[in-house]
């Protein structure tokens, strides 16, 4: 076996060992795990409804895989990527209902502001880290809580005691006709272009570009890429600033284009934590975290259909997405072993032919 | 029918509602399952549309949306799909000729709450914990209020929020404060939040059968969460009969009287909501002027404020 194919056999092996482990689950506790699949499948791809609903679950993951991930490839972790979101989410909202502008620039700059919204969060910790060495974990994971409770209060303000503020205007919506009579009235959303745009913004800014070689630098030792001339201080702010942002559009996303307005939350969104996942998931990389936000996204959204259609429990339902992710997570274990079979395979051989010529 | 976050077992409305329409299902022979009656959990805000929608793709004569985060999902569902017939619970969808609202007059029952916790209180101090600020609990509070203040004006509220339904532990801490700070009777409005408020009552009168600290529980009766030993500390609950309105409109529906685009409301005058039985726990001359208060509400004489008075 090749190197290559070894690559290829690695995620569809996590996948099937992640479903058989999610089956066994299922038949445990009384459960069809036929039955279970198919509806998980149909859930996600079974009409065009679903498909739709599909993608409009996986856009705001893709922001907050990227922001998770921009964040690690410069040497930070940024736990603080939900408290961003929904300070990006109530930013485009706002804009959304406050302002009155013109279709497509209304959308844009609703998307700035939550952008900037999501920027000037992350900016403290990065501040922080920058000038005092407070760790960024501690910071981003209270800058959650501050969110939170930041957000629901300014909500009261906004809407007068009410549970949440006004619906946008239709200019600063990024729903559309033509997409639900796709869909059969699905929330899909333009939401998903800006997301793919974002993977290629993020991966020009960091490939591409002298500063995303400073960033990146940065990351991976800061005393060399001092000795050379760069402010890390300013970079580590930046980083985190650039990550924030990213986390601020995810937030547009259901601002402009899931719900339109923005609720009092009684807990987190989770799509900021589960950005952690995605972005590892993705190895960091652009791309990879788009993947890893396809996978996410399906999984959760065919995942409601499974009560729907089989009978299945939610929780039971959490515990096998959970044993899903967690064997294509745990995919360098399976590369080790795959190794270890390949290694024997080739060694095999050649103690055979030591043997044949002793026997000689 | 379709959850909200709290999730079908949440031993408040969601819970009530799943009872009222089991009920109405065995009256009728309907099996769980497609034609007959099914439940759908939403684990995030932004399930609800898609649980609401996949339950109407399935035939559903009528789904019910519980809770007043559902609003907009019963909205966009409603217009799109004009055939669904929908309920609302806690919430009203205007205009929509596919939708009831179904409200209580939550206020009113705690008024009731509030008088008997003020002629039952030894300390003068009673609490008030809240889940979200908002119209909903907002209700709960002002009734509160409202009824301390007109059976004994000296007895002082102590009013908390932990914005949050679903956070035990900051429920305990609240309810330890209030405890601590000389109050001995707290009332709950706040999901699981308030599951917090039995588990500390219920330490103190562990550590100390004569205590004197006891809860009101809320949408449900609570009783049973409050057992310690042979005694018990919830003195009684504000009911929310989400149970009785969910099988009235499943009724109503099945003899094609649905009652779309209105608003039904439940108040002490058709049973919508009352007080549970306190096991007791309430003196009879308590009870007796709870019971004034309650006639002259219904007969209109009192009028109970729905939002509580700005601090």
């Amino acid at each position: 076996m090749s190197k290559r194919w070894i690559s290829l056999l690695i995620p569809v092996v996590s996948i099937i060992l992640g479903l058989l482990i999610g089956a066994i689950v299922m038949l445990a506790t009384g459960f069809n795990p036929v039955d279970g699949y198919i509806a998980l499948v149909n859930g996600m791809v079974g009409d065009s409804y679903n498909l739709g609903e599909t993608i409009r679950t996986i856009t705001p993951y893709v922001f907050a895989g990227l922001a998770v991930a921009f964040a690690f490839r410069t040497g930070l972790f940024n736990i603080g990527v939900e408290g961003q979101l929904i300070m990006g989410w109530l930013a485009a909202a706002y804009v959304g209902y406050a302002f009155d502008l013109p279709p497509v620039l209304h959308v844009i700059v609703a998307i700035l502001a939550a952008a900037i919204a999501g920027g000037l969060w992350a900016f403290i910790p990065g501040l922080l880290k920058a000038k005092l060495q407070v760790h960024e974990v501690i910071v981003t994971i209270m800058m959650n809580y501050i969110a939170l409770h930041v957000v629901n209060a300014t909500i009261d303000t906004l809407s007068d005691g009410k549970e949440k503020t006004e619906t946008i205007h239709t200019s600063a919506s990024l729903g559309s006709e033509f997409l639900q009579s796709l869909t059969d009235y699905s929330r899909l959303h333009w939401g998903f272009a800006v997301a793919l745009l974002a993977v290629l913004v993020m991966w020009f800014i960091l490939e591409k570009t002298t500063r995303g070689y400073e960033l990146k630098a940065v990351g991976f030792n800061q005393n060399a890429a001092e000795y050379s001339g760069m402010n890390v201080s300013k970079n580590i702010i930046l980083a985190m600033v650039i990550s924030g942002m990213f986390a601020g559009i995810g937030g547009a996303m259901e601002a402009l284009g899931t719900f339109g307005n923005i609720m009092k939350m009684t807990a987190f969104s989770g799509i900021g934590f589960d950005g952690i996942a995605v972005a590892l998931l993705g190895a960091n990389q652009p791309l990879g975290v788009l993947f890893g936000a396809i996978l996410f996204g399906a999984l959760k959204n065919g995942g409601l259909n499974m009560p729907n259609e089989a009978g299945v429990p939610v929780e039971i339902v959490s515990i096998v997405i959970a044993l899903i992710i967690f064997f294509v997570a745990s995919g360098y274990l399976i590369q080790l072993i795959l190794n270890k079979l390949v290694k024997k395979d080739t060694k095999t051989p050649k103690v055979d032919k030591k043997n044949v010529k002793g026997e000689k | 029918m379709v959850t909200d976050t709290g999730g079908i077992d949440d031993r408040s409305f969601n819970q009530s509602t799943w009872e009222g329409i089991e009920e109405f299902a065995k009256e009728n022979n309907m099996t769980r399952g497609d034609g007959g009656y099914d439940y759908l959990q939403s684990a995030k805000d932004s399930d609800f549309e898609t649980n609401i929608k996949n339950l109407v793709r399935r035939d559903f004569d009528l789904v019910f949306a519980v809770g007043f985060k559902l609003q907009d999902a019963v909205k966009t569902v409603a217009t799109q799909q004009k055939n669904a017939k929908l309920a609302i619970i806690d919430e009203v969808v205007p205009d929509l000729d596919n939708v009831t609202s179904i409200m209580f007059k939550a206020n009113e029952a705690s008024y009731l709450a509030g008088v008997a916790a003020a002629l039952e209180s030894k300390t003068g101090k009673v609490g008030f914990i809240g889940g979200m600020e908002g119209d909903v609990i907002g209700g709960f509070q002002a009734g509160f209020q409202a009824g301390v203040a007109a059976a004994d004006p000296k007895v002082k509220v102590d009013v908390q929020y932990a914005g949050s339904f679903g956070d035990a532990a900051k429920g305990q801490a609240i309810a330890k404060r209030m405890f601590d700070g000389g109050a001995d009777i707290i009332f709950h409005a706040a999901g699981g939040t308030g599951n917090g408020l039995f588990t500390e009552a219920k330490e103190r009168k562990k550590k100390d059968p004569k205590a004197n600290v006891w809860a009101i529980g809320v949408d449900r009766d609570q009783y049973d969460e409050g057992k310690v030993g042979d005694t018990n500390i919830v003195m009684t609950s504000v009911l929310k009969r989400v149970d009785i309105a969910a099988k009235d409109v499943s009724k109503l529906t099945k003899d094609g009287k649905f009652p779309g685009g209105e608003t039904i409301t439940y108040g002490l005058k058709d049973k919508g909501v009352d007080l549970a039985d306190s096991h007791g726990a309430i003196s009879d001359k308590t009870m007796k002027k709870v019971d004034e208060f309650k006639a002259k509400i219904v007969a209109g004489e009192i009028e109970v404020p729905e939002k509580p008075a700005k601090k």
